[in-house]
């Protein structure tokens, strides 16, 4: 569905111009685009960023399985390995805390005047991009895919329909954010 | 119209607006929210007014050619966005040193830029290497039920706590 409209380019870029737009509206309201947010949250004071990550998870999750299920989306899930999320992941939450933002919410803090963001975020992380790029053909192959786990879904992982996951993870996450509330977190 | 100017909207009403967006970006752009790769990106077209045609050579440039996409796109606009709300909030700061930092480290403006830089470049390279950042793994990723993803953020987050724990805890502490 709608092939046409994913296929035109210049209607494609001002899409993803506009839903940028929506998404920094969305995390400057919802406080992610500072600094104390995010290492609140890392420090484990201030749950703000997992609510509104579990919120859209939610979310997310039960629109686009359904609009899956009516054939009006495909899904793109990551590939991925072992060596990718260990490693990739420990370095991404070092830089995490260090930056205190992240690649989405770096640029929603320059549009928030946070200069730190600006100059020492969005130059730091594309040089750190940079440098990947530079090794990424040497690890590629003897590191990176070490522990392959391809580009699976949970529900392909338990040989199980998508809404037999789906449900129970709808249920599970809206119980943390209950229970996160219930603590007073 | 009044909930235009809030200062802050509850994290649910936010994560709602993040999910039912990302409900539009599959449909009309067959498209995953995410914003790590427009760094790699960027670094690709940096590094090609340096040193010309070769860097499209790079095998990771050739599988993420260094040129404006959609993901671009989706970046260049959250800044905006983001200026929009603050400016509609009362919220907008020209500010250099974020208040906890400098409560625990102190208000020097460089140390905090050259901090915010080593943390950049922590976080540009975790987010290649891990093949996507808080948005494409932890929002896209997991809604997708991707079993990488899940993995991932775990990780993320594991790191994330562990580093801002010895930074504030050990260090400043």
């Amino acid at each position: 569905m709608l092939n046409t409209l994913h296929q035109k380019k210049g209607w494609q870029l001002l899409l993803g111009f506009v839903a940028g737009v929506f998404f920094g509206f969305f995390l400057q309201k919802g406080g992610v685009t500072q600094y104390d947010i995010i290492l609140g949250q890392l420090l484990l004071q201030d749950f703000t960023v997992v609510k509104i990550m579990l919120a859209a998870v939610v979310t997310g999750m039960l629109g686009v399985h359904l609009m899956r299920a009516l054939g009006w989306v495909r899904l793109q899930p990551k590939p991925g390995s072992w060596a990718t999320a260990v490693w990739g992941g420990l370095f991404f939450g070092i830089g995490f805390a260090v930056l205190g933002y992240c690649p989405g919410t770096v640029a929603g803090a320059v549009g928030n005047g946070f200069l730190d963001a600006a100059v020492g975020g969005l130059v730091g992380i594309t040089v750190g991009a940079g440098l990947f790029a530079a090794v990424y053909g040497r690890i590629q192959k003897p590191v990176l895919s070490r522990g392959d786990f391809g580009e699976k879904t949970l529900p392909q992982l338990f040989k199980t329909k998508d809404w037999t996951v789906v449900l129970p993870a709808a249920v599970v996450l809206t119980a943390v954010l209950w229970l996160l509330e219930r603590a007073g977190l | 119209m009044e909930w235009l100017f809030l200062e802050r909207w509850s994290p649910y009403a936010a994560g709602i607006g993040i999910g039912v967006l990302s409900w539009l970006t599959f449909l009309l752009s067959d498209k995953a929210l995410g914003c790590s790769t427009a760094f790699a990106r960027t670094s690709g077209m940096a590094a090609r007014l340096f040193r010309g045609k070769k860097v499209l050579q790079n095998p990771y440039y050739r599988k993420f050619a260094p040129q404006i996409d959609w993901e671009w796109m989706l970046v260049l606009g959250v800044i905006l966005g983001a200026y929009i709300s603050a400016r509609l909030s009362g919220t907008f700061d020209w500010r250099w040193v974020p208040p906890l930092w400098e409560q625990t480290f102190g208000g020097a403006v460089w140390v905090r830029v050259a901090v915010a830089f080593l943390g950049g470049v922590f976080m540009g390279f975790g987010s290649r290497w891990a093949g996507g950042c808080t948005s494409g793994h932890g929002i896209s990723g997991t809604l997708q039920l991707s079993v990488s993803s899940w993995i991932t953020v775990v990780f993320f987050f594991a790191g994330g706590i562990g580093a801002a724990m010895i930074l504030f805890r050990v260090i400043g502490g």
